[in-house]
């Protein structure tokens, strides 16, 4: 068996390259170099899961630095985790490229888009890969370069260069944390290695790291408070929403989690964080999904809240049932998403309140769009029940009632928002004028191939395939694990129930109901709606502040520094025209002086010099007279 | 008897006619005729002092045969300068050849 998984990233990055230095001449064929690119890498990821499944582990390539007692090896890590993330990335990946060159069609950007989502791919590919905490950061960072690039692919739009920037500078705040983290653990552990961290001791300093990394992942997977970029982000191509959402970026952050779960689980204080901020998370931002009318920024929050879930699952210490609902929601995620874009692409509008009976011309996206909804709502036995489930159970056996009764409330509201989507913007009539059409065959089959997982990447952690997910991610763990049919049949209940009421208020009452609730909790929708005012508080506690701070910089820099800038020059200016005048009259009049002193003289003298021979001969022979008769007078 | 004074007027009237033809003539040729008349005129002199001497050993005399050599010789050096420029100018006139003028 031949190592090969050091190459799994490489080629996205070569097709990146092709794009970026041949995009104008190759134009359309840079899809096909994006996407074989990522085939091969699905080839290679498939490759390496054999592999380890035949009992290879973690190697090094070569050393890279040696600093501070620390010798940097570029290595790989093959694990479990790393696996079935390299398996998952690469086929949402490659599917997501392939429904791109439909939704991508006609612009004028075209093989810029593609060599943005090679990119995309190839640092959360190293990202997955990298053995060590440095060159995690530098990948982790690669995948918020290209967030930032694709989020403002469309910088035309304001809003997106805007949302753009938001993602970059909200993800920079957890990424210092991250770094600072990083550090600590340089100068006080000596490591940077992920398989060292099992053995750093105890102590507040590592929890403080532990915590500090924490802070890279809320920051990356849009945990409170520093989701406010992810809805934002929702102004990019739907084909970058959908990988950033199941994918890449915000995936990153769940797995920085997973990867340092020895860190985090041995220290109780920062487990029990993750644990509540996901919770707080999920509840919070599927409440905002509640009333939010744009389909894009619903399926944002729900995966804010589905992220918050994967958390708390992590953070209560069920390891593998949150890298398992990690996995689940990456395929059901990206098949929602596509299916809003599909539906966008088709008829130009995010607005739900405008849509409605979009099912009957477009069967396919339709479908799969259902089916992805049962999934996040935890119908059995779609992906997502099995996955959901399993993170309540873990809840409730380690006890965290509080936590407990967040996850099921969220996932009650979750069934309730996602079938609100479903029957707003799928059936009903059609509440304005739009001319719905079914997708190409491009963007479809994606489709089509994603609602297959959808329906069935449950069932490997199911107890029906002796909880075979379980088994590979996190051996020890799943031998205590016996099926909660209490749970279950609970779960299972208040996502009906919730189904039920998204049924009765959308369905029936043909949107009358909603304007009641809405008047009836009047203060409180308006708080809801408007995302409980924390882009507001944000903007007044931190924007505006630093925004008047810039003010303050710009304008002392205005009249301060240039103002001294401006005075030297001045003063130079001055200084320069006193030498100038004494350069001009004084030392050149002396000059002048001299030379026309010469000129007066030559004036005189050049008459002396006619050219005429003779002239000089007479003034010579008068010059002999006279000093003849000069010597006669005196001499004698 | 003609008296010495008679031959040193004739040798200064000479000279004197000579310088004036040195001064006045445009033409190179009449410059040298003029400087001819010079060295001839000093001859006289040479000659006037030799034979009117106390002690006449007739060295003057040889002295004005040397010079009648030299001048021919100087003659010939001036007429080939004269003809070189004539060739180069197209003219013998003094004044016209400026070449060297500031």
């Amino acid at each position: 068996m031949v190592n090969l998984a050091h190459l799994i990233p490489v080629f996205p990055f070569a097709a990146f390259v092709v794009n970026i230095l041949f995009g104008r001449k190759v134009k359309k064929f840079s899809a096909i170099v994006s996407i074989s690119a990522s085939v091969i890498s699905f080839c290679l990821s498939v490759y390496t899961l054999v592999c380890f499944l035949k009992g290879q582990g973690a190697y090094s390539l070569f050393n890279w630095l040696i600093f501070g007692g620390i010798s940097l090896n570029i290595g790989v890590i093959v694990d479990p985790l790393t696996c079935m993330m390299l398996v998952v990335v690469t086929i949402i990946g490659t599917l997501i490229q392939i429904y791109s060159i439909g939704y991508m069609k006609g612009d004028a950007r075209f093989s810029r888009f593609f060599a943005y989502m090679s990119l995309f791919m190839g640092s959360m590919l190293g990202l997955l890969l990298a053995d060590n905490f440095v060159m995690l950061y530098i990948f982790w960072e690669g995948v918020g370069l290209c967030s930032y690039l694709l989020i403002s692919f469309w910088f035309e739009k304001p809003s997106a260069a805007k949302a753009g920037m938001k993602a970059f500078i909200t993800t920079r705040i957890g990424d210092t944390g991250l770094l600072i983290g990083i550090f600590i653990l340089i100068f006080s552990a000596h490591t940077v290695y992920f398989s060292e961290l099992g053995n750093l001791g105890t102590g507040p300093l590592f929890t403080a790291a532990a915590l500090l990394i924490f802070c890279g992942a809320v920051g990356k997977s849009a945990q409170f408070p520093l989701h406010v970029w992810l809805p934002d982000a929702m102004e990019g191509p739907t084909p970058v929403s959908a990988l950033i959402h199941a994918a890449t970026m915000v995936a990153a952050g769940v797995y920085l989690v997973a990867r340092c779960f020895v860190l985090f689980s041995a220290h109780g204080a920062a487990l029990i964080t993750v644990a509540y901020v996901g919770g707080i998370t999920a509840f919070f931002a599927a409440t905002i999904a509640v009333v939010n009318n744009d389909i894009k920024r619903i399926l944002a929050y729900s995966t804010i809240s589905q992220l918050g879930f994967m958390m708390m699952g992590l953070g209560v210490g069920g390891y593998s049932a949150g890298v398992f609902h990690l996995m689940t929601h990456a395929f059901f995620k990206a098949l929602l998403f596509l299916c809003a874009g599909s539906v966008i692409h088709s008829i130009g509008t995010q607005d739900i309140q405008k849509m409605g009976g979009v099912f009957r011309k477009m069967k396919i996206t339709g479908l799969s769009f259902v089916i992805a909804s049962l999934a996040i709502s935890g119908i059995p036995p779609f992906a997502g029940f099995w996955s959901k489930d399993e993170i309540l159970s873990e809840i409730l056996k380690n006890g965290h009632p509080f936590l407990f009764v967040l996850a099921t409330v969220t996932s009650l509201l979750t069934a309730f928002y996602m079938f609100r989507l479903v029957f707003l913007v799928l059936f009903g009539k059609s509440r304005s004028e739009i001319h719905p059409h079914e997708s190409p065959n491009v963007m479809t089959i994606p489709l089509g191939i994603l609602a297959v997982f959808a329906i069935f990447i449950g069932l490997v952690g199911s107890p029906f395939m002796n909880n075979a997910f379980q088994n590979f991610i996190y051996p020890h763990e799943a031998e205590i694990m016996k099926p909660d049919y209490a749970v279950m049949g609970l779960s299972t209940l208040l996502a009906m129930l919730g189904i039920a009421v998204a049924y009765l208020l959308y369905m029936l009452n043909k949107n009358l109901l909603p304007q009641r609730v809405r008047q009836y909790f009047g203060p409180l929708y308006n708080l809801v709606y408007n995302k409980y005012y924390i882009d507001e508080i944000y903007d007044f506690l931190f924007i505006r502040p630093t925004m008047r701070l810039a003010k303050l910089a710009f304008k002392f820099d205005l009249g301060v520094i240039d103002g001294t800038v401006n005075g030297v020059a001045r003063l130079t200016v001055i200084l320069s025209k006193i030498a100038a005048w004494i350069d001009r009259y004084i030392v050149d009049g002396a000059v002048n002086m001299t030379a026309k002193i010469v000129g007066i003289f030559s004036l005189v003298l050049r008459r002396m010099q006619t050219g005429y021979i003779q002239t000089y001969l007479l003034i010579a022979f008068f010059g002999l007279v006279i000093i003849i008769f000069v010597k006669l007078i005196i001499g004698g | 008897m003609i008296p010495e004074s008679h031959f040193l007027i004739l040798g200064a009237a000479l000279f004197s006619i000579g310088v004036f033809g040195v001064f006045t003539r445009r033409n190179a040729i009449g410059i040298l005729m003029s400087i001819e008349l010079i060295l001839n005129a000093a001859n006289i002199n040479l000659i006037t002092f030799s034979k009117f001497s106390a002690s006449p050993d007739g060295l003057g005399q040889i002295f004005a045969l040397f010079v009648i050599a030299i001048a021919a010789a100087s003659a010939v050096v001036g007429l080939c300068l004269v003809i070189s420029i004539y060739r180069n100018s197209k003219t013998i006139l003094v004044n016209k050849i400026n070449l060297m003028k500031w």
